[in-house]
């Protein structure tokens, strides 16, 4: 029985909390947050001790493993007091802000032999892992375009109070959804090794993101690109898709379905023809414990639990969730630099032929007499 | 209980296997007169309740059904609260608390806002609790609503909480204020089962996915396969094509060789495929024993 506790009880915190606590290898020990209400309602209703002081927890304590669902800014302070106190330790996306800390905080698990994961919880949906199955026999041939988009209905209007409406406490669509296509993409095909032309944009909020496009390259000849937006409406909840071009095929994938075309088939794979193929989520997903809001949520906890009992490496560790980071990080020093850009304005007069520019078209006879008669009678 | 239930999943964007084909229904029902039709082919092949979700569009179906009592003369609503994704989202936005202040009601302002006020500072989650159940059914009134249920992820959720007093809360809430009976929705159904047995609640409505694929029946095909031969509970199946993975025929069969099993709920957007399931679930029904409350009228 590992022993657990939770420090943060928001959104995830509380949904960790529940499904730790139904997991027949856990014993969730405490769990900590700054809300005494929502402390004291925990306490009074699910018996469960708590702390509203972390460090007074862990030193409190004696815990095996600790989930981290703290606002980003603090993980890494939480995340190091934990690691010192030898706890595995699974923590929310986005792990650290900067790459930098993320880095050295996964040299210090490393170091230690502790099991560190971070909750980015698509790498374990069924579809995204059948699509990378297929992607490492090389089904669809050498790859050419990979194209993410992330697409969700959190900042509709001009306001918000929570920290994920506050950049100083890594809010923003940044952090929140295109780390999930990013780490998508990077769990796909590996961390690009530049990125470029990143807009960075506001739709509603006043200090954070809430539009990210961006153009990844990933080696010589694969090129990608991002989208992501979490001010579109025209989405009930998160929706990320991503789809890929090779030289025999295309997949496009999401939570829901896989959809692989394949040109040429040049030996055989299971389950695949030429063509169209289509796998369904509810084919592929393997069933899970205890469900609450979608099977991958319960099968990252179990995973992290296999693997501090096995010393396996997690699918999404404290590393691969850096990896994440740095990416965004570079696409804000990107975003920051003055932009490449080629006018497509059709420029009046001699200036036109000027080099980037394009040539005007001949002004036709009518538009001239037009324009004559204008200023004539202007 | 009837044996045929009408489900809500189509009308809004829920579809479990293909987003692509969620968002052709969502735009085929954006107009609510696209809903009525789809209901009214039901009625018409004999479906009479509507077991539906809270979300914001239902009211206008609500408004419809009440200014229309002689057309449906015995129809019946389950309503299913609360609509999740609407504080999930708001959670996001305002935090967990801020959520919950956003849903209470707005309107009959001072004594609601106190009440809720006073229910937040006393942490009684009783009196919130309340407030937020009346939030939720208030579009409701006027119709027949004579079962309601908690949806599963907030059954689920308070189910891995171990938070078993909330569902006697929501129980006597409904038994109290709405002289409805209290029902659940989950993903656990073996788990819960368990848990509402231990907390008093006896013979509890549970609305689970029983399908011959497993999808989505934690716990496994066995401790489902138990909990139904056992008949502790009244049983509603949901998802019993597992999203359209399991051709109609083979699916019912399924379902309805558990005669326990007391009703059947699924969705569909056409006129042919209500009359076909309809009438697939009414043949293989007839065929098999009779299901327990038919036994037990019969004093058996």
């Amino acid at each position: 029985m590992l022993k657990a506790g939770i420090i943060g009880l928001g959104k995830m915190g509380l949904s960790h909390q529940s499904m730790v606590n139904a997991h027949p290898e856990m014993k969730l020990v405490a769990v900590c947050d700054t809300s005494a209400y929502v402390l004291d309602v925990l306490s009074k209703y699910t018996g469960v001790k708590t702390y509203s002081d972390y460090k007074k927890m862990l030193s409190e304590e004696q815990l095996d493993c600790v989930f981290i669902a703290t606002p980003s800014r603090y993980h890494e302070a939480v995340v190091t007091a934990a690691l010192e106190r030898n706890l595995h330790v699974f923590c929310e996306k986005p792990f650290a802000l900067d790459p930098a800390t993320g880095f050295r905080l996964a040299d210090l698990a490393e170091r230690k032999g502790l099991t560190n994961q971070v909750g980015y919880h698509y790498r374990f949906i069924a579809a995204f892992n059948e699509a990378k199955r297929l992607l490492d026999q090389k089904l669809i041939g050498e790859l050419h375009h990979i194209r993410a988009e992330a697409y969700g209905p959190v900042v509709l209007r001009a306001k918000g109070s929570t920290w994920r409406s506050q950049k100083s406490e890594g809010g923003g669509c940044l952090f929140d959804y295109s780390c999930h296509a990013i780490d998508l993409m990077n769990y796909l095909v590996g961390r690009p090794t530049t990125v470029s032309g990143t807009v960075i944009n506001k739709v509603f909020s006043s200090d954070v993101d809430d539009e990210i496009y961006s153009t990844f390259q990933f080696g010589k000849n694969l090129f990608g690109q991002l989208a992501t937006n979490w001010s579109d409406e025209s989405y009930r909840k998160m929706s990320v898709k991503v789809s890929i071009w090779g030289t025999n095929g295309r997949i496009n994938v999401d939570r829901q379905e896989v959809q692989a075309y394949v040109r040429h088939l040049a030996k055989p794979v299971d389950g695949i023809s030429e063509g169209w193929n289509v796998r369904y989520t509810t084919e592929l997903t393997h069933p899970v414990w205890f469900y609450v809001r979608g099977e991958e949520y319960s099968a990252q906890i179990d995973h992290f639990v296999h693997c501090i009992k096995t010393s396996a490496t997690p699918l999404s560790t404290f590393r691969t969730a850096s990896d994440a980071s740095l990416v965004a990080a570079s696409m804000r020093v990107d975003a920051e630099k003055p932009r490449t850009q080629v006018s497509t304005q059709i420029a009046q007069g001699e200036s036109a032929f000027e080099p980037g520019n394009f040539a005007p078209r001949p002004r036709s006879f009518v538009r001239t007499l037009f324009d004559r008669l204008q200023r004539t009678n202007g | 209980m009837d044996r045929v239930l009408f489900g809500d999943n189509q009308f809004f964007g829920v579809n479990h296997m293909s987003e692509e084909k969620a968002r052709t229904q969502a735009m085929q029902f954006q107009n609510i007169s696209a809903v009525i039709s789809v209901l009214d082919d039901a009625y018409a092949e004999g479906i009479r309740t509507f077991m539906c979700t809270t979300h914001a569009r239902i009211s206008e179906v609500c408004d419809h059904f009440r200014a229309n009592p002689e057309k449906y003369p015995d129809y019946k609503f389950y309503p299913c609260l609360p609509y999740a994704h609407k504080y999930a989202n708001a959670a996001a936005e305002h935090g967990v608390l801020g959520a919950i202040r956003s849903f209470l009601p707005q309107e009959n302002a001072l004594g609601a806002l106190l009440k809720g006020g006073v229910s937040l500072a006393r942490k009684d989650v009783e009196g919130l609790a309340n407030l937020l159940i009346d939030a939720e059914l208030k579009m409701f009134a006027g119709l027949n609503t004579p079962i309601i249920f908690l949806q599963n992820v907030a059954t689920d959720f308070l189910l891995g909480l171990g938070f078993d007093e909330a569902f006697r809360i929501f129980a006597d809430c409904v038994r109290e204020r709405y002289h409805a009976e209290p029902a659940f929705i989950t993903m656990n159904a073996p788990m819960l089962a368990e848990r509402l047995e231990k907390i008093g609640i006896k013979n509890p409505i549970i609305c689970a996915n029983i399908n011959k694929l497993g999808f989505r029946m934690c716990g496994g095909i066995p401790a489902y396969e138990k909990l139904i031969a056992e008949g502790r509970c009244r049983l509603v199946a949901m998802s019993v094509f597992a999203s359209g993975a399991l051709p109609p025929r083979e699916a019912l069969e399924y379902v309805c060789g558990y005669p326990q099993i007391e009703a059947i709920v699924f969705g569909a957007s056409s006129r042919r495929n209500i009359a076909q399931t309809k009438k697939l679930i009414d043949e293989l029904t007839e065929g098999s024993a009779p299901s327990a409350p038919q036994r037990r009228a019969a004093g058996a």
